[in-house]
């Protein structure tokens, strides 16, 4: 019946949702299904070619040079992944335990601890840069002030510590969020439950092992799944301190930088290819889609419902 | 929509051919964005010259130029003129089918230009030319006259005399060479600047011959030299990157650095008061020839599809002209490409005068056809050759096996 309150408040409600699920349909679901497109043509320039199926996977998987640069790539991912796990997320658990616990200046330190993760990626970057400057970088003044010379380096411009540079740098930038994260869990755990546990032992180690650990299990999902997915989107920090190219000799190349060189080109001339880009582009979304999915799964599974 | 769109132009070609006194107006699209002024006075000059055509320039940003010209022209609404970048770039473009192709007929001074010139404007397999190339850029040593007079140093005739001067530096405190290799690009400007005298001219002949590949003795013995030069580099100079090792000539650190031509307007932009010298790296003995290496960065090319065709032609006549050419150098401080232009700076002039003998900037100018790109393996295997991580030998090695995934000649 026109007129009537019921059908005004569906327009009403109509009239709310519609335009952002355009919005999300135009600006996001869009441009994800067109890449998916993208991936299966060839491309001469910005110039669309013909269907080849396939060819476009193929090419960046199992032709060379391609395939040697994917691989190499995506073992750097895995290897930050890894890395990133223990010094931002491990050291992040640590952190938040000796805050909950209150240690001697918790309360500068909450703040301290959390500050460097609302300075942007860009401002880090080159901050770090500065730090690692082989001849007038704090690093290594430090360590030609302290009689360690010898270990000085040219942090960034060697295979064996660009990577190692890099992790460092993110995880000095990003440490404060886990930490933030699992302290809020830690806070959550019931007051009974620690006064039980004080009651059984003295053991810290058996408090954190028994009691905390599987308490903060939600907390822990969300930052492990968040750190694989930024781990395997890495891009910003690796472009600003060492470039697209992934310098030196591919030793810092991640996906991003490498999709990134693939589809737009680079001024080192390897040309632009937007059917073996979308082709990476789509991968590395497939494979962070089911990775977090199975991820988020599986450490579901052991939280515990309080 | 289309056919309205379709007959406007229709109706305004008519308009054009029966009022040939009404003005013409032309589009002309760049990347230098940082030029623009002296464009507009060029533009002045022709305008002056030819009453009843007007040429409007507009830039772009040089990162996204390619992307937005190739967009424009596949979507048939690009320039009637515009900036055209040199070998395997021009060819994205000039394959299309988007330029309109040059020639004596057309632009008769282009007959005049240099032939290297003319063939980094020109698309290998048809041979035919799509733009009058503008400028080249060298790379060479730079040096500052002060921290040399100041040390009793002169331009080295030998390996051994810069040898010897760069002791001499070091010695006094100065750092002998300001390159950083962190940055990948910069690692092929060291080969350009330092091994193109070492490789020999014979060893660039017989490579384009298809008689030698990057293994040959000659180009593995330059790398080997390039190698011992370092050691005069600042200390961790492969964790330097570029921006610092630029700072560390502008300031007066350091008393040489590798590099492009380009360089030159930017140190006098950052420290005004620095006085320069160039010179062309010297060979094992006073005899060798000097050589630089040498690449074009551009062209101005016509689009094929442009509906005053005419009045697009003769502005790149201009374009072409002895007159632009020496506007060019003078107020642009650029190596100019047309013909018989006098140089006001006096180190322009200088680049002038060891361009001719040069080789070309080898992997920039010949090997950016296919993927991997020569550029991106050189930088890479030069990375690992300062860093320890592989052999002169090595070096060699792998770019000729990575370059044989599409040069047909390193294909056995």
């Amino acid at each position: 019946m026109p007129g009537s309150p019921l059908v005004a408040r569906r327009l009403w409600i109509t009239a709310l949702i519609v335009p952002p699920l355009a919005f999300v349909a135009l600006f996001v679901v869009y441009p994800i299904i067109s890449a998916f497109a993208y991936a299966f043509f060839q491309w001469h320039g910005l110039a669309r070619g013909e269907f080849v199926g396939f060819a476009n996977f193929y090419k960046v998987l199992f032709t060379q040079p391609y395939a040697d640069w994917t691989l190499n790539a995506f073992t750097h991912n895995v290897l930050v992944f890894f890395a990133l796990m223990v010094l931002q997320n491990g050291v992040g658990f640590v952190l938040a335990y000796c805050l909950w616990r209150e240690l001697p200046g918790a309360a500068f330190h909450r703040v301290a601890v959390f500050l460097p993760v609302v300075l942007s990626t860009i401002i880090v970057g080159f901050l770090w840069k500065l730090f690692l400057h082989p001849l007038f970088g704090v690093v290594n003044i430090s360590l030609r002030g302290t009689g360690l010379g010898g270990l000085a380096q040219p942090w960034l411009g060697q295979g064996t510590t660009a990577l190692w540079a890099l992790i460092i740098a993110n995880a000095w930038h990003m440490v404060g969020f886990p930490t933030l994260v699992f302290l809020a869990g830690m806070q959550r755990i019931p007051g009974e439950i620690l006064d039980a546990v004080r009651m059984e032992t003295e053991s810290e180690w058996t408090k954190i092992t028994k009691v905390v650990w599987p308490l903060v299990a939600p907390s822990a999902t969300v930052v492990f799944t968040l750190l694989f997915v930024g781990s395997f989107n890495w891009f910003e920090l690796p472009y600003i301190m060492v470039g697209v190219d992934g310098s030196p000799h591919k030793a810092t190349d991640v996906l991003g930088l490498y999709f990134y060189r693939t589809a737009f080109g680079d001024q080192s001339g390897s040309g632009q290819d937007f059917g073996a880009g979308s082709a990476l582009a789509v991968l590395i979304f497939v494979f962070i889609a089911l990775v977090a999915g199975v991820i988020t799964f599986k450490l579901r599974a052991r939280e515990i419902q309080l | 929509m289309k056919k309205l769109v379709c007959s406007t132009i229709v109706a305004l070609g008519a308009l054009m051919t029966a009022l040939p006194a009404m003005a013409e107006e032309l589009t002309f699209w760049s990347w230098r964005q940082e030029d623009k002024a002296q464009y507009e006075k060029f533009i002045d000059a022709f305008e002056a010259k030819n009453p009843g055509i007007t040429v409007k320039f507009e830039t772009f940003e040089a990162t996204n130029y390619n992307t937005i010209l190739s967009t424009a022209l596949a979507g048939g609404s690009g320039p009637d003129l515009m900036f055209a970048r040199a070998y395997g770039g021009l060819e994205n473009v000039a394959n299309a089918g988007y330029l309109l192709p040059l020639d004596k007929t057309n632009v008769p001074a282009l007959e005049k230009f240099a032939p290297a010139a003319v063939a980094a404007e020109t698309a290998r397999s048809s041979k035919i030319t799509y733009a009058v190339p503008f400028a080249s850029q060298t790379m060479l040593v730079i040096y500052n006259k002060d921290i040399f007079d100041k040390n009793g140093l002169k331009e080295p005739e030998t390996l051994d005399d810069l040898v010897k001067a760069a002791e001499k530096l070091k010695a006094a405190g100065v750092m002998p060479f300001g390159n950083g290799t962190a940055t990948a690009w910069q690692n092929e400007v060291m080969v350009g600047g330092i091994a193109s005298t070492l490789m020999t001219r014979g060893f660039y002949d017989d490579l384009m011959a298809g008689k030698a590949d990057f293994m040959d003795k000659r180009y593995v013995e330059a790398l080997t030299k390039l190698k011992e030069i370092t050691k005069y580099f600042p200390d961790g100079f492969i964790g330097l990157d570029y921006a610092s090792s630029q700072q560390l000539f502008a300031s007066g650190m350091a008393g040489m650095f590798v590099g492009g031509s380009y360089e030159l307007s930017n140190f006098k932009k950052q420290n005004p008061g620095i006085k320069m010298g160039i010179f062309a790296m010297p060979g094992l003995k006073a005899g060798d020839e000097k050589l630089v290496a040498q690449y074009f960065d551009g062209g101005y090319a016509v689009n094929a599809k442009t509906t005053k065709k005419e009045a697009a032609l003769k502005f790149v006549n201009f374009l072409a002209s002895q007159e632009f050419g020496q506007m060019f150098a003078d107020d642009l401080n650029n190596i100019s490409a047309v013909p018989g232009v006098n140089f006001k700076d006096p180190l322009l002039g200088e680049v002038a005068e060891l361009n001719k003998h040069s080789i070309p900037y080898i992997m920039l100018v010949h090997f950016r056809y296919g993927e991997p790109s020569g550029s991106v393996l050189l930088q890479g295997e030069i990375q690992k050759l300062f860093g320890g991580k592989a052999t002169p030998e090595e070096v060699g090695k792998n770019l000729t096996t990575g370059l044989a995934a599409w040069y047909a000649p390193f294909k056995k």
